[in-house]
């Protein structure tokens, strides 16, 4: 399936993008997570969360939506 | 109750001095409040390696962030004795010594006022996918990371 991912603060700098769609066909945001990191090898020493719909989830959770975001720590206020 | 549904808390720009006021200019109706208190969060102009911050550009996966806001906000009305409350969160470049954030709460006593507004703010700092750019006189950068 195609699934959209969002890069957000200095993740956006790492992937040069803000959004892309990729090809995945596991199950896993983990595996999904290895795929960006052999695309993107930088991202490997980046601290980061994943959110999917609109909730953080742990890496090793079931992709459900056809949209993964990559949030760095966070830092408003 | 309207107080209590979801809005957008972003604003683009600082978050003006004018604002504030008339923000709290608008409660002088609701006289079943007996205390306020405001969280202002101001735009520090950091030295780091010998350079200035002069501003910070704050972007935000709004989405989630708007959603975030709303369950701190049902939250803090839940956990303390609020007669409202109003967040506003600043988008896009705010200079050094400008307003990003702007917490108001009420309450018909004191104690609630000083307990919730520690409590909203710290859940705000912890849970709100908002990011800040810290930007240098040189025009260089770097992302912000809270304590």
């Amino acid at each position: 399936m195609k699934v959209k991912i969002k890069y957000f603060g200095m993740l956006s700098e790492v992937t040069n993008c803000e959004e892309e769609t990729i090809d995945f066909s596991e199950s896993h945001i983990s595996e999904l997570l290895e795929k960006l990191c052999i695309k993107y090898p930088n991202l490997r020493n980046k601290d980061f969360q994943v959110a999917q719909n609109q909730e953080l989830v742990s890496f090793d959770t079931e992709l459900s939506s056809n949209e993964l975001v990559l949030l760095p720590p966070f830092s408003g206020g | 109750m309207s107080d209590k549904k979801p809005k957008s808390v972003f604003k683009q720009g600082a978050i003006s001095s004018e604002f504030i006021g008339e923000s709290i200019a608008k409660h002088q109706t609701k006289t079943s409040i007996g205390a306020h208190n405001i969280f202002l969060g101001q735009v520090r102009a950091d030295v780091i390696d010998n350079k200035t911050v002069v501003a910070i550009e704050y972007t935000a996966y709004e989405e989630m962030a708007n959603a975030k806001f709303h369950e701190i906000r049902e939250a803090a009305f839940e956990k303390f004795e609020l007669t409202c409350m109003h967040i506003y969160h600043s988008l896009g470049t705010v200079k050094a010594g400008e307003i990003c954030l702007f917490v108001f709460v009420s309450s018909p006593h004191r104690k609630a006022v000083f307990e919730a507004l520690e409590f909203i703010v710290e859940e705000i700092k912890a849970k709100v996918p908002v990011f800040g750019k810290e930007i240098f006189e040189d025009n260089s950068h770097q992302w912000k990371v809270n304590n």
